[in-house]
């Protein structure tokens, strides 16, 4: 699809008051082909938001629609999808921004005729991990195991009305990227804090394999999928798997192994460990990004292994005397200072 | 000596009358050069540093895996390494028609499958590995990537889920493929019913082959049936446990430990002519009877070369 250009684009973001959502918002409202961007919200951004202009609303109400109608939005990238409560309240109130939020904003969507363009950031975790999984999961496998509850079902009910909006709209571009788990120096989810602990549990006898997206590669593909506009449904993952030990080991962190029935019952002094997590962390999960690269014609910049080195770079290391005292004992005997 | 001897008559706490703190350090330097000398030979330095390396890489990481999680470095180095002498000394393998098998490009191995456990797919992975240098992938039952220890350690010496999915995966991506189709009917029979080949699943694999048109190489394995011979099952407790049998043996678990000693049967192992599928379009995969055909073609295949390599072997332990 030929690239859209001429002024007047004009960008609705949801999500803004979070990291993910304001730094994107900002980001795009500099771009030259960008003529606004409007940043919504229910709570105001903890940050910086340029020349976003920012609209206080729920978009569980009506008002989003009138927001859409009256700035004439012709792009909607919608980014509220939280993977874990937070601060909002309990899982019942994430469910329900989660869910109803994309529901009404896909309702005010259908009778905005300005609209072109839908993008919304999904995940690999609808496609659950169990040990029935295929070891690369394509766009078109369904998930073995239907998530019965917590984010990966909110993902799962959430495509399914984005799809369904598509089909009601097909003039409307609808991309839904399923982003792999994200990492970087800045991002605040569970698996990083995960790997931010001092000593990191694992599930004893599981060594699941890992895929992660760079928090900038992120950014990259929303503004990717909003400049080309390519409809349809797409994996994003840096390249290569890791396996959990690995990951720890190139963090130079120290590994305890807790079996499973009890690693889901512990908390950890206050780590948070949703059911999702938990599945990932003992099977693992694999995506297969052809179609990103054929398709999509997006091109990561950082693989899972560079992502992870970025990673490392941002936390300190808990064991690194085992690695210095083998280093020291490499140099003496091959006389090669190091 | 002398002058920590001293220290040791002067002083009075108790870390100086430790008894490691009479040996100098001289003492200890020259011991552990000679250990390393007993165990990496006169080029104990270099190896000793080879050594050193590989080990730093295993502990910072920097070593890689496939997206399927297989760990070729570990493999190749430590538990390939550890099989070869079972392979070579205890069931003295012999492995004909190695020729079968193309050196590169994806290809599907199909073999028997007896023994109580999977010993015959870690001996059949040795010797493609010896005889060819190349690696077999072999597909699993999801039992097996249930299992913690066990489904870890499969996936790290390139195992996968027996699916359709990651079959052809693999066979596209130019692996040599391993598979089972007995499945646990096959590993877990009774020692009566020893060389009997069971049903072959339900084709799956053979619409794996036949979709991405790669050949399909029968493998016939001898001696792995007289291993564990399987007296009985517990079915009942099995169930309990969530495992397919409980296998009973003439020595386990009557010997506890001691009963989980295979018996030294001589193996023989066969690769048979590869049955071609490129002549097949990939639609014809879904033709249920040409698939049928195809199955009881290698089936049959099996069988015959079992009967006459069981008539070769003079006995089972010769």
């Amino acid at each position: 699809m030929a690239e859209r250009t001429g002024p007047g684009r004009v960008l609705l973001v949801t999500g803004v008051s979070r990291d993910l959502g304001r730094r994107f918002a900002r980001a795009a409202a500099r771009h030259p082909n960008v003529e606004r961007v409007i940043g919504v919200d229910v709570a105001p951004p903890r940050g910086d938001i340029g020349k976003v202009g920012f609209v206080r609303a729920d978009i569980r109400n009506p008002v989003i629609a009138k927001v859409i109608a009256k700035e004439e939005v012709d792009t909607v990238v919608h980014l509220s999808v939280i993977a874990t409560p937070g601060t909002t309240g309990g899982r019942s109130t994430m469910k329900e921004l989660n869910v109803i939020g994309t529901m009404q904003l896909l309702a005010a969507c259908q009778t905005a005729p300005s609209l072109r363009q839908v993008v919304v950031k999904s995940t690999t975790q609808v496609y659950g991990a169990s040990s029935r999984d295929p070891a690369m999961f394509t766009e078109s496998m369904e998930p073995r195991r239907t998530p019965s509850s917590g984010y990966a079902r909110d993902v799962a009910d959430i495509e399914s009305y984005v799809r369904g909006f598509a089909r009601r709209r097909p003039d409307v571009a609808v991309t839904v990227l399923r982003c792999a788990n994200l990492l970087g120096p800045n991002v605040h989810s569970p698996i990083a804090s995960h790997f931010r602990r001092a000593v990191v549990p694992n599930v004893l006898g599981y060594d699941p394999r890992l895929q992660f997206l760079h928090e900038q590669d992120l950014y990259g593909v929303l503004e990717h999928a909003v400049r080309t506009g390519v409809p349809g449904t797409f994996n994003v993952a840096g390249d290569g798997v890791l396996t959990h030990s690995q990951v720890a080991r190139r963090l130079q962190r120290m590994t305890v192994p807790i079996p499973e029935p009890v690693f889901g019952m512990t908390r950890f002094g206050g780590g948070e460990y949703p059911a999702e997590l938990r599945a990932l962390l003992t099977y693992g999960r694999g995506v297969d990004t052809t179609r990103m690269r054929s398709l999509l014609g997006f091109e990561p910049r950082f693989t899972t292994a560079d992502t992870v080195r970025d990673f490392a770079d941002s936390v300190r290391p808990t064991v690194s005397r085992t690695d210095r005292a083998l280093a020291s004992l490499e140099s003496r005997l091959t006389g090669v200072p190091r | 000596m002398t002058e920590s001897a001293a220290q040791g008559f002067t002083g009075t706490t108790t870390r100086d009358r430790h008894p490691l703190r009479a040996i100098p350090a001289s003492d200890w330097a020259a011991a552990l050069e000679s250990a390393a000398k007993e165990v990496f030979g006169p080029e104990w330095e270099a190896q000793l540093a080879r050594f050193i390396v590989f080990l730093r890489r295993r502990i910072s990481g920097q070593y890689s895996v496939d997206e399927y999680g297989f760990d070729r470095e570990l493999t190749q180095r430590f538990m390939l390494a550890v099989l070869r002498p079972i392979k070579e000394k205890w069931f003295r393998v012999e492995v004909r028609g190695i020729e079968n098998i193309p050196t590169d490009g994806g290809a599907l191995i199909v073999s028997n499958h007896s023994g109580t456990i999977p010993m015959d797919g870690l001996m059949t992975m040795v010797s493609i590995n010896d005889e060819l240098g190349r690696d077999l992938r072999p597909l699993g039952a999801d039992l097996v990537f249930r299992m913690p220890i066990i489904g870890n350690i499969a996936r790290k010496a390139g195992a996968t889920l027996a699916c359709s999915e990651d079959a052809e995966r693999m066979l596209r991506g130019g692996e040599l493929v391993g598979v089972w189709p007995e499945g646990f009917k096959g590993i877990g029979k009774p020692y009566s019913e020893r060389y009997k080949l069971q049903r072959f699943g339900r084709g799956g694999f053979v619409s794996s082959a036949l979709r991405t048109g790669v050949p399909i190489v029968p493998l016939s394995v001898v001696g792995a049936e007289e291993i564990y011979p399987l007296v009985g099952n517990i079915p009942a407790l099995a169930k309990v446990l969530g495992v397919p049998y409980l296998p009973i043996t003439p020595f386990f678990p009557l010997l506890g430990p001691l009963g989980l000693i295979p018996l030294p049967s001589k193996w023989l192992i066969e690769f048979g002519e590869p049955i071609r599928t490129d002549a097949y379009d990939a639609a014809e995969a879904d033709d249920p009877m040409l698939v049928f055909n195809v199955t009881d073609q290698a089936r049959e295949t099996i069988q015959q070369t079992l009967y006459r390599l069981l008539g070769e072997r003079a006995s089972v332990f010769g």
